[in-house]
């Protein structure tokens, strides 16, 4: 499995990130600057990691959706790359329009960081087939801006049509409908706060997250 | 040219900052209000050539996040 980790300045999860990816396909990830407009050939998952790129300045996301490589992006969702966008990620998946909403502020306008329990709503994607449908499991989340948001006609289609993969068992943020995570209409794009590379060996209190990424890997080869 | 651009949150979303600036108000004493909603202004200085549709698209690709945010242009 082939998977390249972009990186944009203020990124800090990514070599989290691109050792997961090692771990578990036992392949080096390809760490492929923003500035870069084209990503390497024939990739089987794009990540975006968290962090803050770009200082989160403007809105959370908004600069690195518009540099050069998420052009690159955008086009490689569009033919079924998967893309995995993790917390800043997610936020710069909205950003960039490849999912609906906005990711905002939390509630308590509190930083959120610690170990969260949410239920698999979707294990039917490339991303959560390695878990049961309705599993509960706990990742960490490390986030300020969470709060999930879309109207409630968006809301309701994402329900509808399966699109919700993760919602946390509490609300925590604020998010609508509790959501934690969603796919795109095709199923190749995943959005998601909680930080599943954080949660990949019992080191780290436990292998949740191993879980995604174990999935992934399975689905593709 | 001159122009400021301000962006505020649409009806219907929620504001927390908003909220806590509301809060602290009230802290403060002054009473009476009812609600405070936070937004941004950007002051952009651009060739006079730039055209009506170039500084709306400047606003709905990257100023403002329409998902949320309306933005409003003024000439200064």
């Amino acid at each position: 499995m082939k998977t390249a980790v972009i990186v944009f300045p203020g990124s800090n999860c990514d070599r989290d990130m691109a050792v997961a990816l090692e771990q578990v396909t036992g392949k080096a990830s390809a760490m492929v600057w923003h500035g870069d407009s084209t990503l390497p050939d024939n990739l089987d998952l794009i990540a975006l990691p968290g962090g803050f790129s770009y200082g989160d300045y403007l809105r959370c996301g908004a600069i690195a959706g518009r540099s050069p490589v998420m052009q690159a992006v955008v086009e490689a969702a569009e033919r079924g790359v998967p893309v995995l966008g993790v917390c800043n990620g997610f936020q710069v998946l909205t950003e960039t329009g490849l999912l609906p909403g906005a990711l905002m502020r939390n509630r308590d306008l509190d930083f959120i960081c610690r170990d969260v329990p949410m239920i698999v709503e979707n294990s039917q994607s490339v991303f959560t087939s390695g878990y049961r449908q309705g599993q509960e499991i706990t990742i960490p989340v490390a986030h300020h801006d969470g709060n999930y948001f879309a109207d409630s006609e968006t809301l309701n289609m994402l329900e509808s049509e399966g699109r919700v993969a993760f919602r946390y068992s509490d609300s925590i943020n604020g998010s609508a409908r509790n959501i934690a995570g969603i796919l795109n209409m095709r199923g190749n794009v995943l959005g998601m706060m909680p930080h599943p590379e954080r949660r990949i060996e019992d080191a780290h209190g436990g292998s949740d997250g191993r879980v995604l990424f174990e999935g992934l890997l399975a689905a593709i080869a | 040219m001159k122009l400021r651009i301000v962006v505020t949150l649409k009806n219907g979303v929620l504001d927390p900052q908003g909220k806590a600036i509301q809060h602290a108000l009230g802290s403060l004493g002054f009473d009476g209000v009812s609600d405070v909603r936070a937004g941004k202004i950007f002051e952009l200085e651009v060739a006079d050539s730039t055209s009506d549709k170039a500084i709306d698209s400047m606003c709905s690709k990257l100023l403002a996040n329409t998902v949320i945010e309306n933005y409003r242009i003024e000439r200064i």
